[in-house]
C-alpha cells in the first residue's frame, strides 16, 4: 500500500538532490552549509522513522540505592551547584563587563553545568563517557518534543507574517456587545487566554488582543487604568499557557522529562488551577481597573 | 480581512487531536498559512527558519541533562526519596506548597532559571513528591504516581508564571511597556508589575488549595472517605485500578473528562 513512507522517500530524494547540487554550486560561497542543511532535511525524511529510544548502559535500581545509601545527602551538592551558580552569577556578574548582561543567567547556568560536571568527575569517578551516555538516556526520553518549542516559535512568526493576529483580534472586537463593560472585560480576558492557547504563548497574543480590545475599548471607551488592564490581561494569557499543549516547553517537554505515559498529563493537572484562576483574573480586572 | 489565514489554526488543532507528529503538523500549518496569506514559499520558509534559529535558547536547557543523568546514575532520585522518608510530617501537598512559594518568590525576584523542569523538578521535586505520596498511600497505583509527578511539574509552571511578572525587568513587562508606548501611553515597569501581585496571591491560594485536596485524597483510604465527589473512582480498594477508569481528579473543579486535547 502506498502511503506516507513512500511520499517521504520521494521528498527525501528531492532534498538529497538539492543537497548534492548545492554542494556543487560554485557560485555560492557558503554552498557546503546549504548542502549540509538540505542533507539534514533529506536524512530526516529517509531515516526519521528509524530513530528509536536507545538503551545506554546505566546503573540498576539496586546499584543506585546502594550508591545513594553510601554517599548520603552529599549527592545533592552537585545538583545544587547549577542553580547556585546561576543565582550567584545573575547577582554578581551582571556588571562584570565580560558577560552579556541580558544573558547573564543562562551563561551562569552553563558555567554551573561545567563546574558540576568537574566536581562529579573528581568525586564520583564515573566512566569517562558516562555523563554523555546518561544525558543521551534522558534526551531520548524527551525525543521529538525537544525541537517542538522551537518549531512552535517559528510557527508563531509565520502566523504574524500572515496577519493571523489581526483577524483574530478583529473577530474578538466584533464579538463585544455595545456598552457592556463586563462583556468587554470578559472578551479581553478570555480572548487573551484563548488566543494564547492557540499560539502557545501569551507574548504573541498580548499585542493583538490589547490593540483590538484592551486599548480602544477598555482603556479609551471605559476609562480603565492602563497598568491594571495590561498586567491582568497578560496574566489571563498565562492561564491559557497552562491549558495548551502548544506551550510545549512548559507542558509537553516536562511530561517527557518525567517519563509520563500521557504526554498531556501536565496540562490536565493544570486545568483545575487555570480555569478558576482565569475567572479570578477576570473579576480582578473588572473590579480593580474601573474604579 | 482574509479569514482564510485561520486555516493554520485548524490544521494545528486537527493535527494535535489526531495525534499526528506535531513537528509535521506545525510545518504544514506554517506553510499553509503563509501561502494562503499570499506570501511566497521562500518568504514563508525564511520567516520560519529565522524564528527557529532565533529561539535556539529554548533548547539550550538540555545542557543540564548530563549532570542530572550522571547524578541519577549514582542514586540522586533515591536520595531525594529517602530524605522525604525521613522527614516527619512531609506530605505531597505540603512539599509542593513549599516549592510553589519558593518558585513564586524567587521568580518575583527575577531568578527565573535557578529552578525549573530540568533544573529541579525532574531530579528533586518529582521524586520527593512521589516518595511522600507513597508514604501517604501505600497502595498508590502507577496512575496515581504519574498524577503526582504531573502535579509536581504543574506546580513549577504555576509558580513561575504567577511570580515572574512581579519582577520589573522580565520580558512580558517590557513587552507591555512597549505596546502601550506605541499607543501613546507611557508607564514605568514598576507601575505594571505591582498589579501582578493580586493574581499571584490568587494563584497561590487556588493551587495551594488543590494541593491540600490532593493530600486529603492521598491520605484517606480509598472508597471510605466522605469527600468522594467522584464516586466513579472510589470503588477499587486494593485491586489495581484498571487503565480505563481514571482515578478521581484532584479537585472538584472542572476538568476534561476524556482523553481529548485541551486546545
Amino acid at each position: 500500500m502506498i502511503g506516507l513512507p513512500q511520499l517521504y522517500l520521494l521528498a527525501g530524494a528531492m532534498f538529497a538532490a538539492f543537497a548534492v547540487l548545492s554542494a556543487l554550486d560554485r557560485t555560492n560561497r557558503k554552498r557546503f552549509g546549504n548542502a549540509a542543511f538540505w542533507a539534514l532535511i533529506a536524512l530526516s525524511f529517509f531515516a526519521g522513522d528509524l530513530l528509536g529510544r536507545g538503551d545506554p548502559p546505566t546503573t540498576s535500581e539496586a546499584e543506585r540505592a546502594a550508591s545513594s545509601e553510601r554517599r548520603g545527602n552529599r549527592l545533592f551538592l552537585p545538583a545544587l551547584i547549577v542553580p547556585v551558580t546561576a543565582l550567584v552569577g545573575s547577582l554578581f556578574l551582571k556588571d562584570s563587563g565580560w558577560i552579556d548582561p541580558k544573558q547573564v543567567t543562562l551563561v551562569s547556568l552553563g558555567a554551573g553545568v561545567l563546574i558540576a560536571l568537574t566536581v562529579c568527575y573528581l568525586w564520583l569517578r564515573p566512566p569517562p563517557l558516562a555523563p554523555v551516555e546518561e544525558g543521551r538516556r534522558l534526551m531520548d526520553s524527551v525525543g521529538w518534543a525537544a525541537v517542538l518549542p522551537q518549531m512552535l516559535a517559528a510557527l508563531g512568526a509565520v502566523f504574524a507574517l500572515a496577519g493571523v493576529g489581526e483577524v483574530v483580534g478583529g473577530i474578538a472586537g466584533q464579538a463585544i456587545p455595545e456598552g457592556s463593560l463586563f462583556a468587554a472585560v470578559a472578551a479581553y480576558a478570555l480572548g487573551m487566554a484563548l488566543f494564547t492557547m492557540i499560539m502557545g504563548n501569551a507574548f504573541a497574543a498580548f499585542p493583538v488582543m490589547t490593540a483590538a480590545i484592551g486599548i480602544p475599548i477598555l482603556i479609551h471607551r471605559f476609562g480603565g487604568d492602563p497598568a491594571i488592564v495590561c498586567a491582568i490581561g497578560m496574566l489571563s494569557g498565562f492561564c491559557g499557557t497552562l491549558l495548551t499543549p502548544m506551550a510545549a516547553n512548559f507542558n509537553i517537554v516536562p511530561a517527557a522529562l518525567l517519563d509520563l505515559k500521557d504526554k498531556n498529563a501536565v496540562v490536565k493537572a493544570q486545568v483545575g488551577t487555570a480555569i478558576p484562576l482565569l475567572a479570578c483574573n477576570l473579576l480582578l480586572l473588572y473590579f480593580l481597573a474601573f474604579r | 480581512m482574509n479569514y482564510l489565514v485561520l486555516i493554520g489554526i485548524l490544521i494545528v488543532v486537527a493535527g494535535f487531536a489526531l495525534r499526528l507528529n506535531p513537528l509535521l503538523v506545525v510545518a504544514v500549518s506554517a506553510l499553509a498559512t503563509g501561502l494562503i496569506a499570499g506570501k511566497g514559499f521562500v518568504e514563508v520558509l525564511s520567516a520560519f527558519g529565522k524564528a527557529f534559529n532565533d529561539n535556539r535558547f529554548v533548547t539550550f536547557i538540555y545542557i543540564l541533562l548530563p549532570v542530572i543523568g550522571l547524578l541519577e546514575r549514582y542514586g540522586l532520585q533515591q536520595r531525594a526519596r529517602t530524605m522525604v522518608g525521613n522527614m516527619r510530617g512531609a506530605t505531597t501537598g505540603r512539599l509542593l506548597i513549599g516549592y510553589l512559594l519558593f518558585r513564586q518568590i524567587s521568580a518575583s525576584l527575577g531568578l527565573i532559571s535557578v529552578a525549573g523542569q530540568a533544573q529541579t523538578v525532574r531530579p528533586l521535586v518529582a521524586p520527593m513528591a512521589e516518595a511522600a505520596a507513597e508514604r501517604q498511600d501505600p497502595a498508590l497505583t502507577e496512575e496515581g504516581r504519574e498524577k503526582v509527578k504531573a502535579v509536581a511539574a504543574a506546580t513549577d509552571n504555576v509558580g513561575l508564571f504567577f511570580g515572574e511578572d512581579i519582577f520589573i525587568a522580565i520580558g512580558s513587562i517590557l513587552l507591555m511597556v512597549g505596546v502601550l508606548e506605541q499607543n501613546g501611553i507611557h508607564l514605568a515597569p514598576l507601575q505594571l508589575s505591582v498589579w501582578a501581585i493580586p493574581s499571584a496571591i490568587a494563584a497561590f491560594l487556588i493551587h495551594g488549595a488543590r494541593l491540600l485536596l490532593l493530600d486529603r485524597r492521598l491520605s484517606s483510604p480509598r472508597g471510605t472517605s466522605g469527600e468522594g465527589d467522584h464516586p466513579k473512582g472510589g470503588g477499587g480498594v486494593s485491586v489495581a485500578a484498571s487503565p480505563v477508569t481514571p482515578p478521581p481528579r484532584f479537585a472538584g473543579s472542572p476538568s476534561p473528562s476524556g482523553d481529548g486535547e485541551d486546545l
